[in-house]
Protein backbone atom coordinates (compact mmCIF):
# COMPACT_ATOMS: atom_id res chain seq x y z
CA UNK A 1 0.00 0.00 0.00
CA UNK A 2 1.46 3.24 -0.98
CA UNK A 3 1.42 6.14 1.30
CA UNK A 4 -1.74 8.49 1.05
CA UNK A 5 -3.92 5.47 -0.14
CA UNK A 6 -7.19 4.94 1.51
CA UNK A 7 -7.17 2.14 3.46
CA UNK A 8 -10.23 0.62 5.71
CA UNK A 9 -10.20 -2.77 7.76
CA UNK A 10 -12.54 -4.60 9.98
CA UNK A 11 -12.64 -7.00 12.26
CA UNK A 12 -14.67 -8.07 14.96
CA UNK A 13 -13.97 -10.30 18.38
CA UNK A 14 -15.73 -11.82 20.79
CA UNK A 15 -14.79 -10.25 24.14
CA UNK A 16 -11.71 -12.47 25.04
CA UNK A 17 -8.21 -11.02 26.17
CA UNK A 18 -6.42 -13.60 23.86
CA UNK A 19 -8.29 -11.45 21.15
CA UNK A 20 -6.58 -8.58 21.97
CA UNK A 21 -3.45 -8.69 20.16
CA UNK A 22 -5.32 -10.00 16.98
CA UNK A 23 -6.49 -6.15 16.92
CA UNK A 24 -3.49 -4.89 18.01
CA UNK A 25 -0.95 -6.35 16.14
CA UNK A 26 -3.70 -5.10 12.87
CA UNK A 27 -2.84 -1.64 13.70
CA UNK A 28 1.01 -2.27 13.95
CA UNK A 29 0.88 -3.82 10.42
CA UNK A 30 -1.01 -0.80 9.29
CA UNK A 31 1.07 1.27 10.34
CA UNK A 32 4.42 -0.19 9.17
CA UNK A 33 2.53 -0.48 5.79
CA UNK A 34 2.13 3.37 6.03
CA UNK A 35 5.83 3.98 6.83
CA UNK A 36 5.53 4.76 10.46
CA UNK A 37 8.91 3.18 12.18
CA UNK A 38 8.63 0.09 14.24
CA UNK A 39 8.54 2.33 17.94
CA UNK A 40 5.85 4.58 16.69
CA UNK A 41 3.78 1.94 15.35
CA UNK A 42 4.13 -0.54 19.02
CA UNK A 43 2.73 2.61 20.63
CA UNK A 44 -0.10 3.02 17.96
CA UNK A 45 -0.91 -0.56 18.71
CA UNK A 46 -0.25 -0.32 22.61
CA UNK A 47 -3.25 2.73 22.31
CA UNK A 48 -5.43 0.14 20.39
CA UNK A 49 -4.34 -2.52 23.48
CA UNK A 50 -5.99 -0.68 25.99
CA UNK A 51 -8.90 0.29 23.83
CA UNK A 52 -10.18 -3.08 23.46
CA UNK A 53 -9.11 -4.16 26.67
CA UNK A 54 -11.17 -1.20 28.13
CA UNK A 55 -13.87 -2.28 25.70
CA UNK A 56 -14.14 -6.33 27.07
CA UNK A 57 -13.76 -5.73 30.60
CA UNK A 58 -15.53 -2.22 31.19
CA UNK A 59 -17.60 -2.40 28.06
CA UNK A 60 -18.82 -6.12 27.69
CA UNK A 61 -18.09 -7.06 31.26
CA UNK A 62 -16.14 -10.09 29.76
CA UNK A 63 -19.48 -11.67 28.08
CA UNK A 64 -18.14 -14.02 25.71
CA UNK A 65 -21.03 -13.33 23.67
CA UNK A 66 -20.82 -9.53 23.13
CA UNK A 67 -18.61 -8.74 20.47
CA UNK A 68 -16.10 -5.62 19.92
CA UNK A 69 -15.70 -3.91 16.50
CA UNK A 70 -12.70 -2.36 15.93
CA UNK A 71 -12.91 -0.18 12.60
CA UNK A 72 -9.32 1.24 10.97
CA UNK A 73 -9.24 3.70 8.15
CA UNK A 74 -6.28 5.57 6.70
CA UNK A 75 -7.02 8.46 4.65
CA UNK A 76 -3.31 9.78 3.61
CA UNK A 77 -1.66 10.41 6.87
CA UNK A 78 -4.66 10.27 9.18
CA UNK A 79 -5.11 6.91 10.62
CA UNK A 80 -8.73 6.79 12.35
CA UNK A 81 -9.76 3.85 14.81
CA UNK A 82 -12.73 2.82 16.17
CA UNK A 83 -13.40 0.48 18.72
CA UNK A 84 -16.96 0.02 19.58
CA UNK A 85 -18.43 -2.46 22.13
CA UNK A 86 -22.06 -3.92 22.83
CA UNK A 87 -21.99 -2.89 26.93
CA UNK A 88 -23.86 -0.45 28.60
CA UNK A 89 -21.38 2.27 28.31
CA UNK A 90 -19.21 3.76 31.24
CA UNK A 91 -18.36 7.08 31.88
CA UNK A 92 -14.37 7.89 30.87
CA UNK A 93 -14.56 11.10 33.05
CA UNK A 94 -15.49 9.08 36.24
CA UNK A 95 -11.74 7.73 35.71
CA UNK A 96 -9.31 9.17 37.95
CA UNK A 97 -6.32 11.09 36.49
CA UNK A 98 -3.39 8.84 36.94
CA UNK A 99 -0.71 11.58 37.26
CA UNK A 100 -2.62 13.22 39.96
CA UNK A 101 -0.22 12.17 43.11
CA UNK A 102 -3.13 10.55 45.32
CA UNK A 103 -3.65 8.43 42.53
CA UNK A 104 0.20 7.61 41.83
CA UNK A 105 0.09 4.35 43.50
CA UNK A 106 -3.61 2.77 42.42
CA UNK A 107 -3.13 -0.32 40.34
CA UNK A 108 -5.80 0.58 37.77
CA UNK A 109 -7.15 3.88 35.69
CA UNK A 110 -3.75 4.23 33.53
CA UNK A 111 -5.09 3.17 30.22
CA UNK A 112 -6.59 5.69 28.86
CA UNK A 113 -3.98 7.70 29.84
CA UNK A 114 -1.89 5.52 27.95
CA UNK A 115 -4.64 6.39 24.89
CA UNK A 116 -4.43 10.19 25.10
CA UNK A 117 -0.79 10.12 25.23
CA UNK A 118 0.33 7.93 22.45
CA UNK A 119 -2.77 9.54 20.07
CA UNK A 120 -3.63 12.99 18.76
CA UNK A 121 -7.45 12.59 19.84
CA UNK A 122 -9.63 10.10 21.93
CA UNK A 123 -13.41 10.75 22.43
CA UNK A 124 -15.96 8.76 22.95
CA UNK A 125 -19.56 8.60 22.05
CA UNK A 126 -22.95 6.52 23.65
CA UNK A 127 -25.42 4.77 21.30
CA UNK A 128 -28.41 5.62 22.75
CA UNK A 129 -29.50 1.95 21.83
CA UNK A 130 -26.57 0.50 24.38
CA UNK A 131 -22.91 0.18 23.38
CA UNK A 132 -19.73 2.26 23.53
CA UNK A 133 -17.56 3.75 20.98
CA UNK A 134 -13.92 5.29 20.86
CA UNK A 135 -12.55 7.04 18.04
CA UNK A 136 -8.54 8.15 18.02
CA UNK A 137 -6.93 9.65 15.96
CA UNK A 138 -3.35 9.91 14.68
CA UNK A 139 -1.95 12.28 12.21
CA UNK A 140 1.25 9.73 10.94
CA UNK A 141 3.31 12.15 9.23
CA UNK A 142 3.61 13.17 13.04
CA UNK A 143 4.86 9.75 14.47
CA UNK A 144 8.54 9.25 14.47
CA UNK A 145 9.68 7.19 10.97
CA UNK A 146 6.97 8.29 8.77
CA UNK A 147 9.30 10.87 7.49
CA UNK A 148 11.25 7.86 5.57
CA UNK A 149 9.52 6.88 3.19
CA UNK A 150 8.05 10.64 2.37
CA UNK B 1 5.03 -15.36 31.39
CA UNK B 2 7.50 -17.29 33.09
CA UNK B 3 8.79 -16.63 35.97
CA UNK B 4 11.85 -17.90 37.59
CA UNK B 5 13.18 -17.12 41.18
CA UNK B 6 16.68 -17.51 42.95
CA UNK B 7 17.95 -16.14 45.98
CA UNK B 8 21.29 -14.38 46.26
CA UNK B 9 22.78 -12.45 49.72
CA UNK B 10 19.46 -12.39 51.08
CA UNK B 11 17.66 -11.25 47.87
CA UNK B 12 15.06 -13.02 45.95
CA UNK B 13 15.58 -12.34 42.40
CA UNK B 14 12.48 -12.83 40.44
CA UNK B 15 13.62 -13.23 36.86
CA UNK B 16 10.09 -12.76 34.36
CA UNK B 17 10.28 -13.25 30.85
CA UNK B 18 7.57 -12.56 27.97
CA UNK B 19 4.24 -10.86 28.71
CA UNK B 20 2.74 -9.00 31.22
CA UNK B 21 -0.53 -8.29 30.11
CA UNK B 22 -4.58 -8.13 31.02
CA UNK B 23 -5.65 -11.92 31.12
CA UNK B 24 -2.03 -13.46 31.12
CA UNK B 25 0.91 -12.39 33.09
CA UNK B 26 -0.85 -9.92 35.23
CA UNK B 27 -2.32 -11.99 37.91
CA UNK B 28 0.33 -14.31 37.75
CA UNK B 29 2.80 -11.71 38.64
CA UNK B 30 0.78 -11.16 41.88
CA UNK B 31 0.46 -14.69 42.47
CA UNK B 32 4.38 -15.08 42.15
CA UNK B 33 4.92 -11.98 44.43
CA UNK B 34 2.51 -13.10 46.96
CA UNK B 35 4.31 -16.76 47.17
CA UNK B 36 7.65 -14.98 47.63
CA UNK B 37 6.15 -12.97 50.57
CA UNK B 38 4.55 -15.97 51.66
CA UNK B 39 7.31 -17.87 52.26
CA UNK B 40 9.14 -15.14 54.45
CA UNK B 41 11.09 -13.35 51.83
CA UNK B 42 10.43 -9.75 51.38
CA UNK B 43 13.51 -8.17 49.69
CA UNK B 44 12.11 -8.67 45.62
CA UNK B 45 14.16 -7.37 43.26
CA UNK B 46 12.61 -8.06 39.62
CA UNK B 47 14.42 -8.75 36.46
CA UNK B 48 12.18 -7.55 33.74
CA UNK B 49 14.80 -7.68 30.88
CA UNK B 50 13.27 -10.29 28.99
CA UNK B 51 9.72 -8.77 29.18
CA UNK B 52 8.32 -8.75 25.47
CA UNK B 53 5.02 -6.77 26.44
CA UNK B 54 3.80 -4.86 28.97
CA UNK B 55 0.36 -2.43 29.11
CA UNK B 56 -1.41 -0.99 31.79
CA UNK B 57 -3.10 -3.62 33.23
CA UNK B 58 0.97 -4.80 34.19
CA UNK B 59 1.50 -1.22 35.30
CA UNK B 60 -0.86 -1.67 37.53
CA UNK B 61 0.65 -5.24 38.95
CA UNK B 62 4.04 -3.57 39.47
CA UNK B 63 2.71 -0.46 41.22
CA UNK B 64 0.51 -2.91 43.41
CA UNK B 65 3.35 -5.67 44.09
CA UNK B 66 5.51 -2.83 45.33
CA UNK B 67 2.53 -1.74 47.64
CA UNK B 68 2.25 -5.07 49.13
CA UNK B 69 6.32 -5.84 49.81
CA UNK B 70 6.10 -2.37 51.65
CA UNK B 71 3.28 -3.07 53.51
CA UNK B 72 4.91 -6.64 54.57
CA UNK B 73 8.22 -4.57 55.78
CA UNK B 74 9.99 -5.50 52.64
CA UNK B 75 11.04 -3.94 49.27
CA UNK B 76 11.06 -4.61 45.69
CA UNK B 77 13.41 -3.26 43.25
CA UNK B 78 13.51 -3.52 38.99
CA UNK B 79 16.29 -4.91 37.76
CA UNK B 80 16.97 -4.32 33.29
CA UNK B 81 13.76 -2.36 32.54
CA UNK B 82 13.27 -2.61 28.91
CA UNK B 83 13.15 0.44 26.97
CA UNK B 84 9.24 0.48 26.40
CA UNK B 85 8.59 0.13 30.09
CA UNK B 86 11.02 2.88 31.13
CA UNK B 87 8.92 4.64 29.06
CA UNK B 88 5.49 3.67 30.02
CA UNK B 89 6.97 4.22 33.95
CA UNK B 90 8.39 8.04 33.23
CA UNK B 91 5.03 9.06 31.26
CA UNK B 92 2.91 7.72 34.29
CA UNK B 93 5.37 9.25 36.61
CA UNK B 94 6.05 6.10 38.40
CA UNK B 95 9.60 6.25 37.74
CA UNK B 96 9.71 8.02 40.44
CA UNK B 97 8.34 5.12 42.83
CA UNK B 98 10.85 2.34 41.82
CA UNK B 99 14.24 1.69 42.18
CA UNK B 100 15.44 0.78 38.98
CA UNK B 101 19.44 -0.60 38.23
CA UNK B 102 21.26 -2.10 35.16
CA UNK B 103 23.63 -4.13 37.62
CA UNK B 104 22.62 -7.31 39.09
CA UNK B 105 25.37 -6.93 42.22
CA UNK B 106 24.78 -3.38 42.19
CA UNK B 107 20.93 -3.85 43.28
CA UNK B 108 21.27 -6.99 45.46
CA UNK B 109 23.62 -4.46 47.54
CA UNK B 110 21.51 -1.73 47.50
CA UNK B 111 19.23 -4.01 49.74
Amino acid sequence: MERGEGERIEITISSRFENIELVQVIAEHLCENAGVDEDGSHWIGMAVREAVANAIKHGNKLDVRKKVHATFELSGPELEIRISDEGEGFDPEQVSDPLNPQNLMKTSGRGIFYMKTFMDQVQYSFNPTGGTSLVMTKNLSRSSGIAQKA
Amino acid sequence: MKATTRTVDGVEIITLQGKITIGAGDTQLREVIQNVLNSGKTNILLDLGGVTTIDSSGIGELVGSFTTATNRGGKLKLLHLPAKLNELLHVTQLITVFEVYENETEAVQSF
